[in-house]
This record gives C-alpha cells, structure tokens and sequence, in this order.
C-alpha cells in the first residue's frame, strides 16, 4: 500500500530501516524462539541494535567497500549484521554455515573478508582451523558465547562486548552513523552472494542495492504483499532466495520474519508462526505429503474415510476453486465442508492454514503434488531463476498455474531465447559482475547487459509462459535441426508411475528413441492384478502386455510433444524396455540417482544400434555386479516396439506463426 | 583441560570396602575428586565402578570406610543426602519416566528447588507460580545446552537411545550439582552420538564447572577426557593417577589384556 511512496530515495537497506522507525515503530521486526518462547524486536528495537553494531564494527575498523562474511543458522543478530555492514557502506558475504573450513577458507580469502560474524563455537573453531591460510580476517565475532569462555584468541570478540564498544564509540563520534547511511546509495555494492559452480571453484555474485531492492519491490507489487505478512526464515543466509524472502522483500514492505529456534524445530516452528507467505523447495512439499499420507494410513477408520472422501472431492474442485472458476452450488457446499472437516485442520497441522502465497522452485515438481496442495486451497506457484539475477525472472500469475512451466517474467524482466535455444534475460535485478572474474563476467552477461542462464527453454504458444526444459549443453538437435531435449522428454516419461527410469537418445540422429525401465513395484502390481504370470524383472519387462502398457504412456508423451511445434518432431518413434535396472552399481547412476545418459549409451550400444535399424528384437550379454559385489552376466532378447507418432498440431503452429 | 593447581578436594573415600554376603565387592578403595576435574574410573567388568558410585551417592551402605564430601565426613551416605547436598547422577541403564516428556522428565530434576508445598502447586498461583516459571526457564537453558528443543513434548518412551541418554544427562543438570555422577554416558552410542555426548560432558565441565566422576569404557573417551583416572580391577584399586601414567602402568595393561589372577 505505502510501497509507491517510499519508493526511489530509499535506495539502501539501512535508509530503509530508518523509515520503518518512523512508519512502524512498534511493530515487531523479527523474531526469535529462544528457551521456548518467541522473543519479537519491534523496528525500532532492531534498529538500536544494528546501529551499535554497526558502529561497534567501525569501531574494529571495518571500512566502506570492505567485506564482511556471516556464518550462521537464521538468528536476528547475524541478519543485523547484513545491515550494519551495509549502514557503514561494507558489504555482507553470508556463507554455507554446513561447508567444512577449506571450502571457508576458499572464500574468506578471495571475498577479502576483513571480519567475521558467527554464530557459535562450531564456527568458531572452523575459523581458528583456517585463520593460518585467511591472513586477511582481522576479527571474528560470536553470537552465542556457548563453550567459548577458554578462548582466549585475542581477535576474538563476543558480539556483545562489540556493541558495547559500538555505544560507545557512537557517543564519541555523535554523527558518525547518520553520515555513513546517508553516504549509501543505490549504486553501492549491496551484497555478494557465492554460487557453487558445477566445475572449478565457487564464483561471488557481487549485488547491488539496486539489483536487490527493486527486485523485491517488484515481487512485493506484483503478489500484493504488504507489512501484515509473516515469514519463517529457515533456509540458509547464503542463499540468494534467502536474502530475498526473508531479508529485503521485509525490508521494503515492512514485514516480521521469524527464525526457528534451531534447524531440527522447523516443523513445529511453522506451525506456530504460520507464515502467510512461503518459500520451500520441491523435497519439502514432498516430504510434508508423504508425513500426511503414512498418519493417515495410521489414523482410525473413520477419520481415514472422512479424508479420502474429502480429498477425493478437492481433487475434482478445489483447483478450480482456487482458480476462481465457477463451480456448482452442490460442489462448492461440499468443497465448504471439508475444509471445515478436513482441509482447514490438515493446513493447520502442515502450519500452512494462514498462507496466501506459496512459492516453490528448483526442480521438476509432479503434477500430483503440485494439485494436491493447490486443492487444498494453498496458492503455491512456481517460480524460475539464479543467483545472477536476484531470484527470479518468471513467476506464475494467479491462476495461471501449470506443474510444467515457470510463469511470465516478472515485472520490468525481458526475457529472450537465442537461437541455440538457451534462455537470456536482462532486469533491474542483473548482477553487477563476478567479484574479480572479469572472464567469467564477460562470458555470462554481454555488454548491453543480457545474461546467460545456461538453461534451455521456450515459451509456451499456448499460455506464453517460459517452459525449461534442460541445461542448455545437454541438449542436443536431431539431424533436421529439431531442437532434442532428453532430460525434458525423460520428466515426461518419469511421471508415470510405471515408469522408473527413461534415458532418451537423438542428438546428431534422424529420430528419437527411448530406454526405458518399468517400475517392478508399480507395474508387477498391475500385472498381478490382470492375472499375468512373471518370475522377475526380467520376465515381466518382457511381456507384451507390459510393453502395451509403456507403449500407451509413451504415445501420451508423443501426443504432448505435439503440441509444441519446436519439440514436435522430436516425438519417439522407437523404444524398448531395458532387460535390467539400471544400477548405481553398475555405473549407470550416480549415486544421486540420475542416470549417466552417455555412460548406459556406450555400455548397451548395440541397443541403440538396434533403435535405430529396423530389428524388432536384439539380443544382449550384460555383465552385472551383484549386491555383494560379485559379477554375473545377464542375457536377454529384447523386443523393439514403434510407438504412435502424432502430427504437429496445427494450432500451435499458427501461433507460431 | 582444568588447571591442576592445588584445588580444593571435593570428595574423598578412605578405605571404601563393600560386601554383599561373602562377595567382596570393594576392597579398602581410596582417592579423592578434586572440585572442577573430570575424574574417571575405569576397569573390566565387575571391577566394582557402579558399586563405587552408588556408594558415592548413598544407594549402598559400605561396611568400611567413610566419606567426606564438602568437607564433613560421614561412615556413609543417604541418597536424599547426596541429592540435597549438591551430588546427582545418571544410570548405565537409563532411568527417566518413560510416558513422561523431556521436559517434564528435566522438571522432575528441579524437585529439590521447588520450596512451595503440593497445595499451592497444584491452584498454581501466587509464589507458586512465579517458582514454576523459574524452573521452567531453569530446564529451558538446559534443553537449548543440549539441544534438545525438537523433543521438548515428546514422551521420552519414543525417543532413540542416544537421545534418552542425553535426557538423562539434562535430568540430572537440572539439580545443578556440584557434583555430577555419570555411569557409562556412552554406552550403547554411535561414534557420532560418543563425539556429540563428549562435547557435553567437557562443556558441562568447563560452562558450569561442575566436578564430573565418570564411568566408561572407551579408552580413547577416557584418555581424551580426563584430568585423572582411577582404576578398579575385582574390587581393588589397580592404579590412580593422569590418563599418560594409567596407560603405561603394566598392572592396567595386564588387567585389560586379562593376564590370569592368582588365587586369592
């Protein structure tokens, strides 16, 4: 509501705070769960704080420009040190607080971190571990004094005794600190952020107050949020998501955020805060489902009945409820009901009974899942981005949300697709640069300021929302230039329940084509179930009627491919049931579990081979390594189906057009 | 870990001898804990350390012998002595109350502070309740030292060992004794629950400088952890002194190599 007003002369975090002062000055800034209870700092509680600290970190000499690190659980006072550093002009550099001291090391010394705030003696003694290799960090700081009393390093500091000398030095140096805010602007550094690379050391994203702070206004505008909203800080400081959700986005509109009393408590601590906006990863929203699933399958009779009923009917309704579409007065009644019976208790038990917005992202999240939840009437939507670009360049509207896209970019975001078909973009909340990496700079973001993702994408013709489908070096063309996406394809495939695992081939060929393995559990339930007779894997994956059964979910994910006309000729036109599970054991998964696409491509090439001729069977000697590490060989005559490939629909094909 | 310097002796045994019927149990045991150490004892099994303890803490009468404790020497100890007078425990096989919560479970430790009468606890009201809120904010401190505060309301029934055992140690803090009787803290424990339970028993010892005497057979724990040991072989002391001296003293060796005993 008041978001225009404050708008561009507030352009730093502590000019921020100071405004909050004025406009709220005792409404709770953050909160804490300490020996049981919730201990809550107003805004101008907070704002003491910080403003001794910060001068109190003047006092050890920290200058503008000059870095400090941060390592810690979500605690108030390690987020207080975010705005201090940043009151005096220096910049924050929060880290992994699980990382072991090398990784520490690596980035303490090429952030040039000056002082270090932590949070306990575990970090504490990560420090003294690297304090040899890290020459350039004068001071750490400790937030709980806790087994610390026999230290007696005299660059060691109780963040007290910091402030304290902070109170003093602020009456030494009366304007001392009102200088230095006001001395901020938006252009400054406001933050570095590492990224862990997939190859070669961790690079820091160097933010600025600009990248930051407009980015969460328009989150803010763009949701409707405002200062009445609560939010659980529970996900580490380090992480880019973090600092936005749960540092600037309460900043700009005003809102409280809560820590958990410790990393174990966060379920109950949910519970108690219930935030009404919400970030979690997909592993979280899966976690809590499979929680509710195994106590219902406990809970008595009744109360089992009353909940598949219930979830049965929001199945049929609650989405569309959500989504705001008409529905019948029978449904609507019912859908009423079971909120009261069902839904409403179940969001309270979840800790999500009060939350109006949801967000997840990260990684491919199951339609299943994705309705459940929304059923139940809780607004979770997907969102897609990096580090680079402050979070997110593409949310999805309200009700425009489908399990497979990302959304329509944010506000002020372009977004384009370049002819290798990676996705670029270029926003308010594009990264200033990598801290001393002009190569890596050069390489990510070009000079009129758009920036690589590394992610393969399109939008979609249907909704024009962006669809990611890879990381852009892992995909591939067919030999008619078609755009080939495995990973996108095997997704696809793996939403099946038959289907375990997928591993697609097509680049640098004329077609696609598929390995796929059933799931022994999932199919072997089917087969028993229509009588069908299989001794094992191996048998069952030979039956014809199984092949039946994958041919029909591969022709659906045909069917879907269809309709895009960029991925329509990537349809799969053959595959097989793979004669074995693929194996950890055997190299053909990581132990993660994801499969070593070139790896099982070598290793089976005579069934790819085979894909690719006109065989309809293949035979093959496989050496596989037992559980107990001995080896055997396995032999099999492998079926090779075709499967139904559809014409491109021409609908999307006008609007291609 | 703690200076050595000439502190003073909170409790010492002379001539600690224990019989049940003809069994001997301890014979003519002596040694002293000074305040603030870690004082181990040690020995194969049967060698008489929980017996030692629980005539430490007044649960066994010894035939022989006496106990000063805080400067007054007594022929024996009473449990209810013991407990008043600043000296709790823990147990090899662990005692809490099962349907209880960790919290409540930590409470029962706080029994001894609680001065208003069963009348006024149970309205709840008045100095009642300004000791309850006490006490509470006494077991919250102990619950966040150990960090435990995931299983606050949980009946420690349900809870796995290791974590049963960390409720124990948080029972027993709860008296805030002088004197801190751990009976094998470790026992039954993963190396990582051993680490996580070391770190308490030095944080306890170095926090709160409570005296700890412990009882424990992991060597490496007990040689990293200890200021003295004390080593008991079939009732009899075998050796005392810091953990370097007892791992090279070749009656220990023996014992633990288990060289035949001669004849008694």
């Amino acid at each position: 509501m008041d978001q225009k007003e404050q708008d561009t002369n507030l352009d730093t975090f502590p000019k921020l705070l100071a405004s909050h002062v004025k406009l709220r000055p005792a409404q709770d800034a953050i909160r804490e769960k300490d020996l049981g209870i919730w201990q809550s700092w107003t805004w101008a509680e907070a704002a003491a704080e910080i403003r001794a600290l910060a001068c109190g970190l003047a006092s050890l000499g920290l200058k503008r420009g000059e870095k400090l690190a941060i390592i810690g659980d979500n605690r108030p006072r390690l987020y207080w040190g975010m705005t201090a550093a940043q009151a005096l002009g220096a910049v924050p550099v929060p880290l992994y607080q699980d990382s072991v001291a090398d990784e520490m090391a690596y980035v303490l010394d090429n952030a040039d971190v000056k002082i270090a705030l932590v949070e306990d003696q575990e970090q504490v003694d990560k420090m003294l571990e690297v304090h040899d290799r890290c020459p350039k960090v004068e001071h750490v700081i400790f937030d709980d004094t806790r087994g610390l009393r026999h230290y007696e390093q005299e660059f060691l500091h109780d963040f007290e005794a910091v402030q304290q000398a902070g109170v003093e030095y602020d009456r030494a140096h009366p304007d001392f600190y009102e200088r230095e805010v006001a001395a901020g602007n938006g252009a400054d550094v406001s933050i570095m952020l590492y990224t862990s690379g997939t190859t070669g050391n961790p690079k820091g994203v160097v933010l600025t107050n600009d990248n930051v702070i407009i980015t969460a206004r328009n989150g803010i505008i763009r949701e409707g949020l405002t200062s009445k909203e609560e939010v659980l800080a529970y996900l580490p400081m380090a992480w880019v998501g973090d600092n936005l959700f749960s540092y600037a986005q309460s900043y700009v509109a005003g809102f409280c955020v809560s820590c958990p009393e410790d990393a174990t408590t966060v379920a109950s601590d949910l519970r108690e805060i219930g935030p009404t906006y919400y970030f979690a990863p997909p592993r979280v929203y899966e976690n809590m489902l499979t929680q509710v699933m195994i106590r219902m399958e406990d809970a008595a009779e009744i109360k089992r009945k009353l909940f598949h009923y219930f979830m049965e009917h929001a199945r049929k309704v609650g989405v569309k409820i959500l989504n705001r579409e008409s529905v019948s007065l029978k449904d609507s009644l019912l859908y009423q009901l079971g909120n009261v019976l069902v839904y409403g208790p179940l969001k309270d038990v979840l800790g999500l009974r009060r939350t109006r917005l949801a967000y997840t992202a990260g990684e491919a999240i199951g339609p299943e899942l994705f309705d459940f939840y929304r059923s139940l009437g809780i607004n979770i939507k997907q969102l897609y981005g990096q580090t680079e670009c402050m979070v997110f360049i593409c949310v999805q509207p309200d009700g425009e949300v489908y399990a497979d896209t990302v959304g329509t970019p944010a506000i002020d975001v372009e977004i384009k697709i370049d002819d290798s078909g990676e996705i670029m973009y270029r926003s308010p909340g594009v990264f200033h640069s990598y801290y001393k990496n002009p190569e890596s700079t050069a390489s990510t973001k070009t000079e009129d300021g758009w920036v690589h993702t590394g992610d393969a994408g399109f939008f979609d013709e249907h909704n024009g929302h962006l669809k990611i489908i890879d990381r852009a070096k892992d995909v591939g063309k067919l030999n008619d230039g078609t755009l080939f996406a495995p990973k996108y394809i095997e997704n696809k495939l793996k939403f099946f329940a038959f289907v375990k695992e997928a591993v697609v081939f097509g680049d640098g060929r004329d077609y696609s084509t598929a390995f796929i393995n059933i799931d022994l559990d999932a199919v072997g339930n089917w087969a028993e179930r229509r009588n069908l007779a299989y001794s094992g894997y191996i048998d069952l994956a030979a039956l014809k009627e199984v092949y039946q059964l994958i041919k029909d979910c591969v022709d659906k994910v045909n069917k879907d491919l269809s309709e895009d006309s960029r991925l329509a000729n990537s349809q799969i036109r053959r595959f097989l049931i793979l004669h074995k599970e693929l194996d950890a054991d055997d190299g053909e998964l990581t132990r993660t579990r994801k499969v070593r696409r070139s790896f099982v491509g070598e290793r089976y090439d005579i069934l790819v081979e085979a894909l690719y001729s006109d065989q309809t069977e293949c035979h093959i000697d496989t050496q596989v390594t037992f559980e107990d590490g001995r080896t055997g060989s396995l032999a099999a005559d492998v079926q090779i189906w075709d499967a139904e490939v559809f014409a491109e629909n021409s609908a999307s094909q006008e609007a291609a057009a | 870990m703690n200076q050595q310097s000439p502190a003073e002796t909170i409790l010492a045994v002379e001539n600690i001898s224990l019989s049940f019927g003809v069994m001997k149990v301890l014979d003519s045991i002596s040694f002293d804990i000074k305040r603030g150490e870690i004082r181990s004892i040690i020995g194969p099994n049967g060698a008489g350390k929980s017996s030692m303890l629980n005539v430490i803490n007044g649960f066994y009468h010894p035939q022989e012998g006496s106990i000063t404790f805080k400067g007054e020497t007594r022929k024996q100890m009473a449990p209810q002595v013991a407990a008043s007078q600043g000296i709790s425990r823990t147990f090899q096989n662990i005692a809490l109350f099962k349907g209880m919560s960790t919290l409540d479970n930590i409470m029962t430790g706080r029994n001894l502070k609680m001065k208003t009468n069963l009348f006024w606890q149970a309205l709840h009201i008045g100095p009642a309740r300004a000791e309850e809120l006490e006490n509470r904010e006494a077991a919250e401190k102990i619950i966040d030292f150990l960090g435990i505060q995931a299983i606050r309301k949980k009946p420690v029934g349900k809870l796995p060992y290791g974590l049963q055992k960390r409720v124990e140690l948080g029972r027993a803090l709860a008296a805030e004794p002088e004197l801190l009787l751990l009976d094998e803290p470790m026992a039954g424990m993963n190396s990582e629950e051993k680490e996580d339970m070391c770190r308490f028993v030095l944080d306890v010892n170095s926090e709160f400088g409570t005296t700890i005497a412990l009882i424990e057979h992991d060597m490496g724990v007990v040689m990293d952890l200890s200021d003295r040991v004390l080593v008991l072989d079939y009732g009899k002391q075998l050796a005392d002194g810091v953990p370097e001296a007892v791992r090279n003293n070749q009656d220990v060796i023996d014992a633990y190599l288990g060289v035949p005993h001669e004849e008694a």
